[in-house]
């Protein structure tokens, strides 16, 4: 079996590819969602949109659901103080995803446009309130947010809602919700032709332009905020207990680790190669090479979040020793291990089958397909 | 603060959530079989109906199936969000079924559903045929991670408490998969599942019978639902005995408040067919038994006592003195001012009294200080061990009644199919019709019998219920739950209005233009008004 502390890091890796995962597959059909009222005029140029991502959605959204599994399988109390901690947010985010599916599978059913209509800004919020709220968190995390343990490691979070919406986090959201929107619009343009590929196009500029200014500007104020770094305690390999460290709280500390290893400066390069490359690509209308240049950006964007922090997961901004990181928010060496091999035995064979269903749907969706298939679409 | 109000509104919330996902799961899990037949079925034959009826009860399977998803999100994040505690306490071995029910069985079935819908034009029959089994396939993979999961909350093998992490270990991953425990919930659940989709096909068939309408269709799809169905009654019978086996071995309190069993019998224990059992003198009236007959169900021998109420409760309050030495040995343990001397003078003490430390951490709802500890709180915190008799005893009742009673009807519906007589018989054609509730009763009371009687714990025997919850406040509580049950009953009425929408257009609702006519409830019509309802001829 493979070592604690390998695990560990590679249990970190893993949770991020998760969150990459969701964000290229699942936030491709949000990114539509979001676009839906904007792109679409009419109801059929509506009904095309979402047709791009009828066959799709519910597997993406699996994305997000095995997301939240494996937080809770791998690192358990992030799962626990996370999501306690930030209860309205979470909220917010499941009150969005509730429009998802209905308003998918329900919309069409019925031939009335207020009833259209409604759904249309149902599937809006439930394709632009989670990103956002994503980005809004992830804007938290960076500078801490104020949680502590008891002996019997009860987790107590102490912030309210409100002071979730601080400007850095708001500034991250829109990061976010960019960076989704539009590789939501790449992949609208890659399914879609004429007016509405036009319409998803200039989203598509939009969007890559604000996400480009917004990371670059999110990046020059971390080196402002406090960053947290480990001083001593607890051995990496240790059992995990979060209250044994000890926790120095240091301005630019975030950026440490790119100090220390210099390399680790291109993951933030291709966060913002692959949106200008994104953006190049929309502009000359070659989709398939934008969507993947977003899905890079996204990875590099994620990415940066992560090795920022790294190893911290959770700072704590009121008790920086409960902070919780890849080496002590953890599950044991035995489950850590058994979910590694369901993850590496799962995910290729997922990846397959996801492919093979995109494959078989694979082509433009046209106006002429949504009249000829009017009780069948979506 | 942990008050009783932030523990009664996080159960209220759970339950109220984890019930909603229950009204449209067991459709899910019984409808998707019943499609893979009746494709089967098309494949087969190559009749055109057979398309149609999967397409169409495919219809409202998706109908359903939006809302399983919707409510199922919320519970995949609820553990997180409200129960805070558990999930540090619990997620190591928890979380496990929950992450390969992501991996194994939500993408399969998310994403082939997706292609049972649109991938009509685009694949060849066989090739959408295993679409629709995968779909399957995968919710019913689901059910049994998830069962593996909550199976381990009634019976919790395979795993450890480690003091230094402060929470319960992974120890045999095979024994929590392999727990009878939740292998005898997973068969009986989807069965459970099976019967409720039985009931809906035979009975919307049998209202199209009585109508005088769709005949072939409705009268084949009555058929299936009648097969399916009788097979489906039969395991959920066997399969909630085998459930009852297991409880017997595994959770004595909650089979001896199911049967309203107060006092230890000599074996082998009479069974009570009725009673009107009372928590307040603990004793039952007008108790009408059949002698022997627990005795057998319970242990399968004739020797082997089921011990009641009064002796469990008895020895609780051993466990709980016991615990308490574990908690207090716990304590110096986890303490960072204790000597190394004391902490190694307590950890003997605790291995000596850590089974039991379960039942120390009841008495937390009582005294923070395990030194104040006296026996009448030690009564107390024993007596809660025991959930309420009453609603356990009638919602047990209740449930293996319906499963007698839809036994009877698949079993007429089935021997008059096989007559072909079922069409005249509009007796038993209006029974299924009004049967249509029932099955969702059966769950959902199956459910209460099983959660309820877990009380107090939130897994048996290792972590109480009101330790469980997260630190949030009631007022956050009192908005989430106002929020959840007014989102879930709009959205509940839009899926009931277009149910019975769709079921009422019937196979008309595909615009293929054999079946019935199609302008009205707001449907645009590919078939002009007035065109009388045309049959093709390769139907017959
Ligand atoms: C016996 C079966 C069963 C039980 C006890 C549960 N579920 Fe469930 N769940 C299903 C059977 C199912 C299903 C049949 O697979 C569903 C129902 C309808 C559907 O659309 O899929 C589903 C959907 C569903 C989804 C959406 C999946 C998707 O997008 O495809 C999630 C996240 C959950 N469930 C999570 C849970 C959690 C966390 C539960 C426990 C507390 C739970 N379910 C109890
Ligand atoms: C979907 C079907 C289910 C239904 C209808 C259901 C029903 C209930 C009910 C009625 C309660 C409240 C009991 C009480 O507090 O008196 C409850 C509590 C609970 N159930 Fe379930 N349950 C279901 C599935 C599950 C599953 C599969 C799990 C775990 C895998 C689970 C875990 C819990 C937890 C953690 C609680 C809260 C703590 C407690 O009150 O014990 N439930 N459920
Ligand atoms: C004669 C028949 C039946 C018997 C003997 C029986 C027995 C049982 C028992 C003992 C339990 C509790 C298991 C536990 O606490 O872990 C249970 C639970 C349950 N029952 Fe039944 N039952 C019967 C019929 C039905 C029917 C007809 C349905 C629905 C159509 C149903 C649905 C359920 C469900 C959903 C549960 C909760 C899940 C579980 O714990 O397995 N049961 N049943």
């Amino acid at each position: 079996m493979i070592d604690y502390l390998t695990l560990k890091f590679i249990w970190w890796l893993l949770v991020g590819l998760l969150l990459v995962g969701f964000a290229i597959m699942d936030g491709h059909d949000m990114g539509v969602g979001t676009l839906l009222p904007f792109v679409g005029k009419t109801d059929e140029e509506r009904r095309v949109a979402i047709n791009t991502v009828g066959p799709h959605w519910d597997g993406n959204q699996v994305w997000f659901i095995t997301g939240g599994g494996a937080i809770f399988a791998a690192w358990p109390l992030v799962y626990a103080t996370a999501f306690s901690g930030f209860y309205w947010a979470m909220l917010a985010v499941l009150w969005a995803l509730f429009f998802r599916p209905v308003g998918f599978d329900y919309r069409s059913k019925v031939n009335n446009p207020t009833w259209r209509s409604t759904w249309d800004w149902g599937l809006f919020v439930g394709g632009f309130v989670p990103p956002l709220i994503f980005g809004v968190a992830f804007g938290n995390l960076l500078q801490g947010v104020p949680f502590h343990f008891d002996e019997t490691l009860r987790p107590f979070y102490t912030g309210s809602f409100w002071a979730l919406l601080n400007p850095f986090a708001l500034l991250c959201g829109v990061v976010s919700s960019a960076m989704i929107t539009a590789h939501g619009a790449h992949y609208l343009m890659l399914r879609s032709e004429g007016a509405i590929f036009e319409r998803a196009r200039l989203g598509a500029l939009a969007c890559g332009i604000i996400a480009l200014i917004c990371f670059v500007g999110a990046g020059f104020w971390v080196q402002a905020l406090p960053g947290h770094v480990i001083t001593g305690g607890a051995d990496a390999a240790a059992l995990p207990n979060p209250l044994d460290k000890t926790v120095a709280v240091v301005a630019g500390g975030w950026l440490h680790n790119f100090k220390n290893m210099p390399l680790l400066w291109s993951v933030p390069a291709l966060g913002i190669a692959g949106l200008i490359m994104g953006g190049l690509m929309a502009w000359v209308r070659r989709p398939g090479l934008a969507f993947i240049a977003s899905s890079l950006a996204m990875t590099g964007i994620i990415g940066t979040a992560g090795v920022a922090m790294f190893p911290f997961i959770m700072p704590s901004s009121s008790d920086p020793a409960s902070g919780l990181t890849a080496w002590d928010a953890v599950s044991s060496h035995f489950t850590l291990g058994l979910m590694f091999g369901a993850t590496v035995i799962f995910m290729p064979l997922i990846i397959f089958y996801t492919s093979w269903a995109y494959k078989v749907m694979a082509g433009k969706v046209t106006l002429d397909f949504i009249r000829a298939n009017d009780k069948k679409a979506y | 603060m942990l008050t009783d109000e932030l523990v009664d509104l996080s159960r209220l919330q759970f339950a109220v959530t984890a019930m909603y996902h229950f009204l449209f799961v067991p459709l899910t899990l019984g409808l998707a079989f019943i499609l893979v037949i009746m494709e089967s079925c098309y494949v087969l034959t190559g009749r055109q109906v057979y398309k149609d009826m999967t397409q169409f009860w495919g219809k409202l399977f998706g109908i359903n199936f939006a809302l399983g998803v919707t409510t199922g999100i919320t519970l995949e994040f609820q553990f997180g969000t409200n129960w805070a505690y558990y999930s540090h306490y619990m997620g190591d071995i928890f979380g496990a079924p929950l992450a390969i029910e992501g991996l194994m069985a939500f993408f399969l079935e998310s994403t082939f559903i997706g292609l049972f819908f649109f991938g009509w034009d685009r694949l060849s029959k066989q090739k959408h045929l295993l679409v629709t089994f995968l779909m399957a396939f995968g919710s019913n993979l689901s059910a049994l991670w998830i069962l593996i999961a909550n199976g381990w909350m009634q019976d919790p093998v395979g795993s450890e408490f480690s003091y230094v992490t402060m929470r319960m270990e992974l120890t045999d991953f095979w024994a929590v998969v392999f727990n009878p425990t939740a292998q005898a919930k997973f068969v009986h659940t989807v069965s459970a599942g099976y019967v409720t989709a039985s009931v809906f096909v035979l009975a919307i068939s049998s209202w199209y019978l009585l109508k005088g309408r769709d005949l072939d269709f409705a009268k084949r799809s009555f058929r299936i639902a009648a097969a399916f169905g009788f097979a489906s009654a039969c395991s959920v019978i066997v399969l909630g005995d085998e459930s009852g086996y297991t409880v017997t071995e595994s959770q004595q309190t909650k089979l001896a408040a199911m049967e309203g069993m107060w006092e230890t019998h000599p074996a082998p224990a009479p069974f009570t067919l009725f009673a009107l059992p009372d928590d307040a003198t603990r004793s039952n009236q007008y108790a009408v038994e059949i002698p022997w007959a627990m005795g057998i169900i319970g242990t399968r021998s004739l020797d082997k006592e089921i011990p009641g109420i009064k002796e469990i409760e008895a020895e609780n309050r051993q466990r709980i003195a016991s615990g308490v030495e574990a908690v207090k040995a716990l304590e110096i343990l986890r303490s960072k001012a204790a000597e190394p001397a004391a902490k190694e003078a307590a950890l003997p003490v605790f291995e000596a009294h850590k089974a039991d430390l379960g039942f120390g951490l009841l008495l937390k709802k009582y005294a923070s200080d395990m030194n104040q500890v006296t026996p009448e709180l030690i009564a107390r915190a024993a007596a809660d061990t025991i959930p309420k008799v009453a609603p356990m005893f009638w919602a047990f009742r209740l449930m293996v009644g319906l499963g007698f009673a839809f036994f009877a009807l698949f079993a007429l519906a089935l021997y008059y199919s096989l007559k072909d007589k079922f069409t005249e018989k509009t007796w038993l054609l209006r029974w299924a019709v009004w049967f249509i509730p029932m099955p969702w009763i059966a769950c959902e009371l199956g459910w209460f019998v099983a959660e309820y009687g877990r009380q107090p714990w939130t897994v048996y025997g290792v972590l109480p219920t009101h330790l469980s919850v997260s630190s949030l406040t009631p007022a956050s509580l009192y908005g989430s739950l106002a929020g959840f049950v007014g989102f879930y009953t709009l959205l509940l009425i839009v899926e009931m209005y277009l149910m019975i929408k769709f079921a009422r257009l019937g196979p008309a609702s595909l615009g293929t233009g054999r079946y019935g006519d199609l302008s009205f409830a707001g449907q645009a019509s590919t078939v002009p008004p007035g065109t009388p309802a045309t049959r093709h001829p390769s139907d017959f």
